[in-house]
C-alpha cells in the first residue's frame, strides 16, 4: 500500500488499511457516542430521587419496644409505614403501600387485616395476601434494635414474593 | 410578468406607510397569480402549498381533526403560558395556587377550564386523526414516515396530558398519577427503576410533581413543536393530502385544483373561529374537576388512572399484570406502527373503508365487537376463574397466557371466517380486524370510566355511590 503525506494510512492487525480519514471517523463517532451517553448519565442522575433527612425516605427511630404490645399494628403517618407486632412479641414494618396499584392500604382493625379501598386487595397483619388482585405481600422495611429502640430504614424497601419468619425482628 | 411587480411595492411615501409595509403584503392580491405567490412569502401561509385539490377541501374527508388539532395545541400553549405565570411546582404551593387562580386571578378560571377541556379533546381529536388516515388509507405509500410521526407525536399528546394531570396536586390528581404510574412496575426487570426515576423517588411527591413540570413545560411541547413542523412538511413532501375517491370510481380522478388562498384558508379560519367559540362557551359553562387537596394517607375508592389509560387499566382486571400492562399494549403498538409496511395496496387509497364492502364489513366488525367485548368482560367478572381452575400453574400462564392465547385465537377464528365466509381480501382482512379492535379499547375505556364503582366493581352509572368525589 502506498502512502502519501496526505493519505496516511494504519496497518490493523487483520493487516486491512484503514485510512486517517476513515480512523477520524471513527474517533468523532466514539466521541459522539460518549456524549450521548454522558446527557443520558446526567439526566438519569438529575431525576434520581432525592431525599430529605428526618422524613420519608431516612432512618427513622419510632420509640422503645415496650411501647408496642403483641398483637398490634401501629400506623407511622410520616414514615408511611405500620409498625406490627405479632403474637410472639416479633417486630415488622409493613410499607403502607398496595402492591396491586400503589394505592395507601388502611389497617381494619374489626377485621383485623389491611383493606386496599382501590381494587379491593387484602393482607394479614404480616402482609400477606389474603384476597388479589395484589400479585405479594406487601413490602417491608429494614428494622433494627439497639438498646431496646426501634429504627426503620423508610429509604429501601424489601419486596418480597412470600411472607416467612425469617423476615420477623426479634428485639 | 406584470403581476409580479404588483408583489414588490415601490416603497411608501410617509414614514408609517414603509413601517407598515415592511410589517407585510399590503391588501389582499387581486388574481390568482398574486395569491399564489402570498402562500410562498408567507412564513405561516407556507406549510400550505399554492394550490390544493378541489376534492381535498371536502369537510366530509379529513373533517378537519388534523386542523383541529394543530388549533388546540396552539391554545393549550397559550394558555399554558399564562397558568405557568401563577403556579409553583411544590405541594405546599401548588393546590393554593390552583384555589387562587380560580378565586382571585382575572379571568384565572376560564384559563384554566380552557387548557383543560382543549387538552382533553386533544387526545380525543388526535385519536379520530388517526382513525381518519387510516380508513382513507392516508399510511400507505409513500405516507408511512408521517404516519410514524403520527402515531409518535399521538404518545406525547398522552404524555402531556398525563404529566399535566398532577399538577393541580388535588386527590383526583394524586392518586391518578399513583395508579397511573405504578402500571409500569410490571414491566419486567426495569419497570420498578423507571417507576422510581419518573416519580425521583418511592411514591409521588414533591420530586415528581418537580419532574412533571419541567417535562410537562419543555421536554414534551418543544419536542411536540419539532415533530409537528415535520408532519406538516412531510404533507407536503408526500404530493399533499391523499385525493378522496368514491368507491365505484376505478380509475383515479383527474385531479383539479383551486388556489389556497381563498378556498382553503377561507375554511380553515371559519372552522378555526367556530371551534374557538365552542372551546369558550364550554370553557364558561363546565369547571375543570378540582377535588380536595392531596392526601397521600388517603385513597379514594376506587381510584382510577386519567379516563385515557382506563382501557389499560380495565386489561389489567382481567389479565396478569405482564400481559395487560405489557404484552397487549407492546403488540398493539408495534402493529399500528408498522402499520404502513403491511397494508399497503395503494390502488384504494383515497376510498373511505376501502370499498363497499369494506364499509359493510368494518360496520359488522364494530357490532360484532360491541357484543363480544362487554360479554368477555361479564364472563371474566362473573363466571371464568382462570387461577383456581388452574390452580397448579404459576398466575403468568394461568391468568396471563392462556386467555391471552383464547383471545387470539378468537380474533383468528373471526378473521377466517371473514375470509372463507365473505371473500374479503387481505387489505379487508386488516381492516375488520383494525376496527374490531379500535371498537374492543372504546368499550374497555367506557366500561372503567362510567361501569366501574367502589373496589372497581362493576355498577350501572348511575347507582355508584359519589361519596369518594366529596371533598
Ligand atoms: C398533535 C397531533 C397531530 C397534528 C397536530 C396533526 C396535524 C395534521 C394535519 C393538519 C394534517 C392535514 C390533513 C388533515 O387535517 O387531516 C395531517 C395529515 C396527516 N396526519 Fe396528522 N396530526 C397529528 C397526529 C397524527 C396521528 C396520531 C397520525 C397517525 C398515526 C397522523 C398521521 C397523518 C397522516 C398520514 C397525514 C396525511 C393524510 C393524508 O394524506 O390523507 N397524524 N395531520
Ligand atoms: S391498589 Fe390496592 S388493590 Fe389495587
Amino acid at each position: 500500500m502506498q502512502t502519501t503525506s496526505l493519505h496516511t494510512t494504519i496497518q490493523t492487525e487483520t493487516g486491512k488499511p484503514v485510512s486517517r480519514r476513515d480512523a477520524l471517523k471513527t474517533i468523532w463517532a466514539a466521541l459522539g457516542g460518549m456524549v450521548a451517553l454522558e446527557f443520558t448519565g446526567l439526566a438519569l442522575a438529575y431525576m434520581q430521587p432525592r431525599l430529605a433527612q428526618g422524613e420519608f425516605g431516612s432512618v427513622m427511630s419510632v420509640g422503645a419496644v415496650e411501647n408496642f404490645p403483641n398483637n398490634s399494628v401501629t400506623h407511622i403517618p410520616n414514615g408511611r409505614f405500620y409498625l406490627v407486632r405479632l403474637a410472639d412479641g416479633g417486630f415488622l414494618a409493613v410499607y403502607q403501600r398496595c402492591t396491586h396499584l400503589g394505592c395507601s392500604v388502611p389497617w381494619d382493625q374489626s377485621q383485623g387485616m389491611f383493606v386496599c379501598p382501590c381494587h379491593n386487595s387484602q393482607f394479614s397483619p404480616d402482609g400477606q395476601v389474603l384476597n388479589p388482585p395484589a400479585p405479594r405481600p406487601l413490602d417491608l422495611f429494614p428494622i433494627t434494635i439497639t438498646d431496646g429502640m426501634i429504627e426503620v430504614d423508610t429509604g429501601v424497601s424489601i419486596t418480597r414474593e412470600t411472607a416467612h419468619l425469617a423476615q420477623v425482628v426479634y428485639p | 410578468m406584470s403581476e409580479q411587480d404588483q408583489i414588490v411595492d415601490t416603497p411608501a411615501q410617509t414614514f408609517l406607510g414603509r413601517i407598515w409595509q415592511a410589517l407585510g403584503p399590503t391588501g389582499l392580491p387581486s388574481d390568482d397569480r398574486g395569491r399564489m405567490r402570498m402562500v410562498v412569502d408567507n412564513l405561516v401561509l407556507h406549510l400550505h402549498p399554492t394550490k390544493v385539490p378541489t376534492r381535498t377541501l371536502s369537510w366530509t374527508y379529513t373533517w378537519g381533526l388534523g386542523g383541529l388539532t394543530s388549533l388546540l395545541a396552539v391554545i393549550l400553549v397559550l394558555t399554558g403560558i399564562f397558568l405557568q405565570m401563577n403556579y409553583t411546582p411544590s405541594p405546599s404551593q401548588a393546590y393554593l395556587d390552583i384555589l387562587s387562580l380560580r378565586t382571585n386571578t382575572w379571568f384565572g378560571d376560564l384559563l384554566r377550564n380552557l387548557h383543560h377541556w382543549s387538552a382533553n379533546l386533544l387526545v380525543v381529536t388526535a385519536f379520530l386523526h388517526l382513525l381518519r388516515v387510516f380508513f382513507t388509507g392516508g399510511h400507505r405509500a409513500p405516507r408511512a414516515t408521517n404516519w410514524i410521526v403520527g402515531v409518535l407525536m399521538l404518545l406525547l399528546v398522552l404524555a402531556a396530558n398525563f404529566t399535566g394531570y398532577l399538577l393541580p396536586w388535588d386527590q383526583l390528581a394524586y392518586w391518578a398519577i399513583t395508579v397511573g404510574t405504578s402500571i409500569i412496575n410490571y414491566v419486567p426487570i426495569v419497570g420498578g427503576f423507571l417507576n422510581r426515576l419518573l416519580l425521583g423517588g418511592p411514591e409521588v411527591g414533591a420530586p415528581t410533581l418537580l419532574n412533571f413540570y419541567s417535562l410537562h413545560i419543555s421536554f414534551i411541547p418543544v419536542t411536540m413543536v419539532m415533530l409537528m413542523s415535520l408532519h406538516f412538511w412531510r404533507v407536503r413532501k408526500d404530493g399533499g393530502l391523499t385525493v378522496p375517491r368514491r368507491a365505484k370510481e376505478s380509475e383515479p380522478p383527474k385531479i383539479e385544483r383551486v388556489t389556497t388562498i381563498p378556498h382553503l384558508v377561507r375554511r380553515e379560519l371559519v372552522f378555526a373561529v367556530a371551534w374557538i367559540a365552542i372551546l369558550l362557551a364550554w370553557s364558561m359553562l363546565v369547571p375543570a374537576p378540582l377535588e380536595g387537596i392531596a392526601n397521600p394517607d388517603l385513597s379514594p375508592n376506587p381510584a382510577k388512572a386519567p379516563w385515557y389509560f382506563l382501557g389499560l387499566q380495565e386489561l389489567l382486571l382481567h389479565f396478569h399484570p405482564l400481559v395487560a400492562a405489557v404484552i397487549i399494549p407492546g403488540l398493539a403498538l408495534g402493529a399500528l406502527l408498522l402499520l404502513p409496511f403491511y397494508d399497503i395496496q395503494i390502488s384504494s387509497v383515497g376510498v373511505y373503508f376501502r370499498s363497499l364492502r369494506g364499509r359493510f364489513l368494518s360496520l359488522l366488525a364494530l357490532g360484532t365487537a360491541l357484543l363480544i367485548t362487554p360479554a368477555w368482560v361479564l364472563l371474566d367478572e362473573y363466571l371464568l376463574d382462570w387461577s383456581a381452575w388452574l390452580a397448579s400453574w404459576p398466575s403468568l400462564i394461568s391468568n396471563g397466557l392462556v386467555p391471552l392465547a383464547v383471545v387470539v385465537l378468537g380474533l383468528v377464528a373471526l378473521d377466517e371466517l371473514v375470509k372463507r365466509g365473505l371473500r374479503a381480501t387481505q387489505e379487508e382482512r386488516i381492516l375488520f380486524i383494525f376496527v374490531f379492535l379500535v371498537t374492543a379499547l372504546v368499550v374497555l375505556t367506557a366500561i372503567g370510566i362510567f361501569f366501574r364503582g367502589p373496589g372497581m366493581s362493576l355498577y350501572w352509572p348511575w347507582d355508584i355511590p359519589t361519596t369518594h368525589l366529596s371533598l
